[in-house]
């Protein structure tokens, strides 16, 4: 391109990202009723599964309102029954589904037994979904404990969403099991537009992409909500971040976000909200948008949101019957600052050792050399992933230079890497680019290696090796050995580091 | 011994602190929270009970703790030696994953979370926070750089470090998820500094934090640094947890 002397500190020092100070209504009238207004092509399908309007909750009929409210101030003014709401106020929040997992849900429960009683029942059984994820194909006793004490509690109290897993040998023999959470709640349709998700895990931020608030939280705060069905929730200040141009055919949403993260820094949106609009937003599958949305932690942030639109009711068809109503940011909605990038103008990117903001050009790294890729989590381990991963070994026609581990978060993933076919191949499955590349074949679905795990899990980094990875965190030790060095990186360009043995830009290959 | 103290410690409960963020203050609440008119009763566990466990930490809650005007936990004070670490320190450094798998509300498990503590922290780090084959630290106070406890959402960071016996940290800012479950559990003091001062403290410093005047004393440089207030977080931390506090605000049933 053409400012191409530059560019590599150019892309980095952002001339595509234009922070503004957020006035009230800074941002332009027409994209956000744009946004605002339902498509109409759509209207019928969703008219199917809205709730009748509530006037009490649309704070904008009560007449009392004097300003905008931003998405996520709407959302909570509906779970909090109030009209109005004002970033710094803390609101008992009403949530519509708590998640946990296998590490924390046992301490969760222990809490929630301890202070509501033995005999305690949650309060409402279909609204806890419980999902073993994090260590399961392991033979660590504390392990497995931890996942018999989910279950025990999930029979004890009747909960409509547990998925379970007993053979560990054999995932396949467990139909209930689904693996990494973040993406089992899309999947089996705990995700729905305008309501309140939290979660024992930072990354339950991942649901934010389908226009709801959702945010990690401890197991304390998990506990309360065990037997309360409430929460007390500071209302967060909005970040917007408006993306907007053609996104290039190499690049994905995990550069998108790895872009933003090193503008705003590892704490740059602690504690806020982060609002993703603009057109390429809007051209983003759900997979995508979750990836947008599952990294704003890596920023600080509280939640990251993204508006529904047909996209967001398309994918929610048959996962759900339950009426859902979206919420839009108000035209005059204040925003704490707004940033604006240029897409099109974007190059793929790689975030170094230590730290996710730590933001570098893929191909600016063509010389680090590499001991293995890794390519899995709740960020990068869904179908699109791998389909992407696919697209570049396809296109190559090579075989991989590094071990190459493959992890599909869910089972639904693993058995769309089984079936589905890669486009341009002539029918061959994922599976079959993979093997045929000479990757390792991929796994039982769960977090896998991503965060470390019990010495035994598949893919853990021990030795202080060099991993190319599609996940989320590459602080130490985050994969497992303390001086392993992760570079943090979209399925393209993890594929492509893997062809070469080197950090890559998947340009190289997909031209 | 030491299990019933832990037991008692790890009571909290829930929900709720949000109110405590550690970075926003542009549009602070009226005094929000329901919790903050509840009259105060003299705090019973974690603080005096953790004097008994740690004698190297010399933790004086005042008896009659009366003023409810201040937040700042009244009267308490923090004394020993400091563990001083950088920025971004995130959970997989305070507590790995792989013992994430230890329960906290079982006393023994508790323990063991302590002996683990920031033994995630790469080599350059040449003194352990706790030694091998101990369960506590020497060093009850833990000074750290910005961004201190980003990461994972898991409570086993902030329980980690209590159970090693460090009850204060003090950082230039903190992640969002970890100043919140220091406050829901009660196990530490996220206490921010006005000023970076990682970088002029040394591990093994003596050093001593008032609450009362918001303030940390190197004895060991001779240094004096102002302390941002805890606000209300203060109360919360003091009276052992969420849970505890709303049960004196009566906010759920005893
Ligand atoms: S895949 Fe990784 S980041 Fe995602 S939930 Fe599992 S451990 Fe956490």
């Amino acid at each position: 391109m053409a400012m191409s002397s530059m560019a590599a500190s150019s892309a980095i020092s952002s001339p595509f990202i234009t922070p503004k100070d957020g006035g009230v209504s800074s941002l332009s009238a027409q994209s956000s009723s744009s946004i605002k207004v339902m498509p109409k092509k759509v209207s019928k399908k969703i008219v199917s599964v809205m709730t009748p309007q509530q006037s009490e909750r649309k704070p904008s009929t009560t007449g009392s309102v004097k300003t905008g409210m931003t998405m996520t101030e709407k959302i909570f003014s509906r779970a909090s029954e109030k009209s109005q709401l004002i970033p710094g106020e803390n609101v008992w929040v009403n949530i519509d589904i708590l998640m946990t997992h296998d590490v924390c849900g046992p301490g969760s429960i222990g809490i929630f037994k301890k202070e509501f009683g033995n005999d305690a029942k949650v309060w409402d059984r279909e609204k806890v979904v419980i999902i073993p994820d994090h260590y399961i194909f392991t033979s660590d006793e504390r392990a497995n404990r931890n996942v018999d004490i989910i279950r025990d509690f999930s029979h004890e109290q009747g909960i409509k969403y547990f998925y379970d897993i007993k053979d560990l040998s054999n995932f396949k023999a467990n139909p209930d099991y689904k693996g990494v959470c973040h993406v089992a709640l899309a999947q089996e349709g705990h995700c729905r537009p305008g309501e309140v998700l939290v979660g024992t895990d930072s990354h339950t931020c991942t649901a934010g992409a389908f226009g709801q608030f959702a945010t990690g939280i401890g197991n304390t705060d998990a506990g309360f909500v065990l037997g309360t069905g409430k929460l007390l929730l500071k209302v967060p200040p909005t970040l917007r971040f408006v993306l907007d141009g053609e996104m290039p055919d190499y690049l994905l949403a995990k550069d998108l976000i790895l872009q933003i993260i090193g503008e705003i820094s590892v704490s740059g949106a602690t504690y806020k909200a982060m609002e993703f609009v603009g057109s390429t937003v809007e051209s983003l599958t759900m997979e995508e948008r979750m990836t947008l949305c599952n990294m704003v932690v890596e920023a600080g942030g509280k939640n990251g949101i993204v508006p529904a639109d047909a996209t967001t009711f398309k994918y929610l068809e048959g996962k759900t019957s339950l009426p859902y109503e979206p919420v839009y940011s108000d035209g005059d909605a204040r925003f704490l600052q707004e940033y604006r990038i240029d897409v099109s103008k974007l190059e793929p990117l790689v975030a170094k050792p230590h730290s996710p903001d730590n933001r570098a050009l893929a191909r600016e790294c063509k010389d680090v050399k590499i001991d293995r890729v890794y390519i899995g989590s709740c960020t990068g381990g869904k179908t699109e992933d791998f389909q992407a991963a696919a697209r570049v070994l396809l296109a190559s026609g090579e075989k991989v230079k590094v071990p190459t581990f493959l992890v599909p978060a869910t089972q639904k993933v693993w058995m769309d890497i089984y079936t589905l076919p890669v486009p341009g191949s002539g029918g061959k499955t994922m599976s079959q680019i993979f093997e045929a590349a000479g990757c390792d074949t991929p796994t039982s679905p769960s977090c896998g290696a991503c965060l470390g795990g019990p010495k035994d899990t598949y893919a853990r980094i021990n030795e202080p090796q060099v991993c190319v990875s599609t996940t989320n965190r590459n602080f130490p030790g985050r994969m497992g050995h303390k001086d392993g060095q992760i570079y943090l990186a979209s399925p393209y360009t993890a594929a492509a580091s893997a062809l070469t043995g080197f950090v890559t830009d998947p340009r190289d290959f997909l031209h | 011994m030491s299990a019933i103290a832990y037991s008692a410690n790890t009571t909290t409960f829930s929900s709720t602190i949000s109110s405590i963020t550690p970075r926003y203050s542009r549009h602070q609440p009226p005094a929000s929270i329901a919790f903050s008119n509840t009259p105060k009763q003299p705090s019973f566990k974690t603080l005096t009970l953790k004097k008994l466990q740690f004698p190297n930490t010399t933790i004086s809650p005042r008896k009659a703790v009366v003023c409810a005007a201040s937040s700042d936990a009244p009267g308490k004070s923090f004394h020993g030696m400091c563990y001083v670490v950088r920025d971004n320190i995130d959970t997989d450094q305070i507590i790995q994953a792989e013992y994430c798998t230890l329960i906290p509300s079982n006393p023994d498990e508790y323990e063991k979370l302590g002996s683990y503590a920031l033994m995630g922290l790469p080599d350059s780090y040449e003194t352990r926070f706790v030694e091998p084959g101990e369960y506590k630290t020497k060093y009850p106070i833990i000074i750290g750089g910005y961004n201190f406890g980003c990461g994972s959402s898991r409570e086993h960071a902030p329980v980690a470090l209590g159970a090693a016996g460090a009850p204060v940290v003090v950082a230039e800012s903190y992640a969002r998820i970890f100043f919140r479950n220091s406050v829901a559990t009660g196990e530490i003091y996220p206490l921010e500094s006005e000023v970076r001062i990682c970088d002029e403290c040394k591990t093994g410093d003596e050093v001593t934090i008032e609450l009362e005047n918001s303030l940390l004393i190197n004895h060991t440089s001779g240094k004096e640094y102002k302390l941002k207030s805890i606000g209300d977080a203060g109360p919360v931390i003091e009276a052992g947890g969420i849970f505890a506090y709303a049960r004196k605000s009566g906010m759920i049933p005893a």
